[in-house]
């Protein structure tokens, strides 16, 4: 349970969540809420279901019990208004190898309905050094790249909530420090970012949230 | 809407890209058809009679040929995440891949077809309903092999297994498709077929949709 105390209303809270799979409890009776401007890390060993809470966040993994709500109205109950605001960034990419990095991240915008607009994409691509590259098929990528690639899609999109498993996978210095940059100026937005990561994100005002305890 | 002609357009990008696969696709259908001739003989009625079936079984081989990367590309990528994150309907999106699979298969194949058939001996009016028999059949076969496709995503030998629960599926649409040409070449109309065929296509059109996108978030969780 994350403390909240003296903190501002929570837009996103979590009570008391449980999931099970294949049989096995992952998590049982989690509660949690992030107010605007929050970022959130999931910590614990491997297996302890952090790629699950995100899923269970996104909806794509059923919960047994509990409740996802957004300023107090539960997500379930309009799930389509819920998924336009998550920006998601999975244990793979989403990138598709036959398109070039900018087709990528416009097609990208544009399946999730949202216009494309062009500077919106140049800052994301310049803010992971993807400039040179935006025009490279991704399947020509470099894991790192292609982590870098699926991350500028993420900041060229409009979401409030960024669901992030591993975001710093096969990332070098400089853009771990570019990720670092982009999820502050997110906050400072008054976004909100839950990240499951076993790297520290050095960010002023991350709570943590361990599993698996 | 834009979500689904964006994803139209970007699985036709894909295509575009890599034409190889639909490539693959028609030459596979044109081998199989140039053998019937061949191992049958030179019997022109004998020929002709069979033609409505044998092209109907080459189309629905052909098409489930590429069915089996319909969803598990997006699935092996992680694409199919972001499809199942998006802001509207799942439904619509499993509309979209199939509607993409019809215009880069079923729709050449029913360009294709009557010009095969000529092998075949069909007179020009019965490559004709070949061609109308094939544009208004195989929306269904995409719908079809798009559920098993998605019914069998993450599966060990997916492919087999694909085949295995589309083709029986497809058995209405392959004998209504093949007897109006076949009782085109005996002198009768082929409208009540060809409405058959449509209806057989607008009731999996409008239940498909749903049943692969309860597959898809199954295989998403």
């Amino acid at each position: 349970m994350v403390d909240r105390r003296g903190m501002a209303p929570a837009f996103l809270d979590v009570s008391g969540l449980s999931c099970r799979r294949g049989g096995r409890r992952v998590f049982e009776g989690l509660s949690f809420g992030l107010g605007a401007g929050e970022l959130l890390t999931l910590t614990g060993p491997n297996g302890s279901g952090k790629t699950t809470l995100l899923r269970a966040l996104a909806l794509l993994v059923p919960s047994d019990a509990g409740a996802i709500q957004w300023r107090g109205a539960d997500v379930t109950a309009d799930r389509e208004a819920w998924r336009k605001r998550l920006g998601w960034l999975g244990h793979q990419e989403g990138l598709k190898a036959d398109l070039s990095v900018r087709e990528n991240i416009s097609i990208a915008c544009r399946l999730r309905g949202e216009s494309v607009h062009r500077n919106r994409i140049d800052e994301a691509l310049a803010a992971f050094d993807l400039v040179r590259l935006s025009h490279r098929p991704a399947r020509t990528l470099s894991a790192g790249q292609r982590r870098r690639a699926a991350l500028a899609r993420l900041v060229a999109g409009e979401a409030q909530v960024w669901l992030l498993d591993e975001p710093f996978n096969a990332l070098d210095a400089p853009s771990q420090a570019a990720l670092r940059d982009v999820m502050e100026t997110h906050i400072e937005d008054g976004g909100l970012a839950i990240a499951a990561t076993h790297v520290s994100l050095g960010l002023r005002g991350a709570r943590t949230l361990e599993l698996g305890k | 809407m834009s979500g689904f002609t964006a994803l139209v357009a970007r699985d036709l990008k894909l295509v575009w890209r890599r034409p190889g696969d639909v490539g693959l696709v028609l030459a596979f259908f044109i081998v199989a058809t140039v053998l019937f001739p061949l191992g049958i003989g030179p019997e022109s009625n004998l020929l002709a009679r069979i033609a409505g079936g044998v092209l109907w079984c080459a189309a629905l081989f052909a098409s489930l040929l590429s069915l089996d990367r319909l969803f598990a590309a997006d699935y092996e990528d992680g694409t199919l995440d972001l499809l199942l994150l998006a802001p509207w309907p799942l439904e619509l999106a499993a509309l979209a891949k199939c509607a993409a699979h019809w215009i880069v298969t079923g729709l050449p194949l029913a360009i294709l077809a009557p010009v095969m058939g000529g092998a075949f001996g069909l007179e020009l009016r019965s490559q004709g309903a070949l061609a109308l028999t094939l544009l208004v059949g195989t929306p269904a076969l995409s719908l079809i092999g798009g559920l098993a496709a998605a019914l069998t995503l993450g599966a060990r030998r997916g492919g087999a297994l694909l085949a295995l629960l589309a083709l029986p599926l497809c058995v209405p649409t392959l004998i209504f498709g093949a007897s109006a040409v076949e009782v085109l070449v005996t002198g009768e109309g082929f409208a009540t077929h060809l409405a058959i065929l449509a209806a057989l296509a607008l009731v999996s059109l409008a239940t498909l949709p749903w049943a692969i996108a309860a597959a898809l978030r199954q295989a998403g969780e």
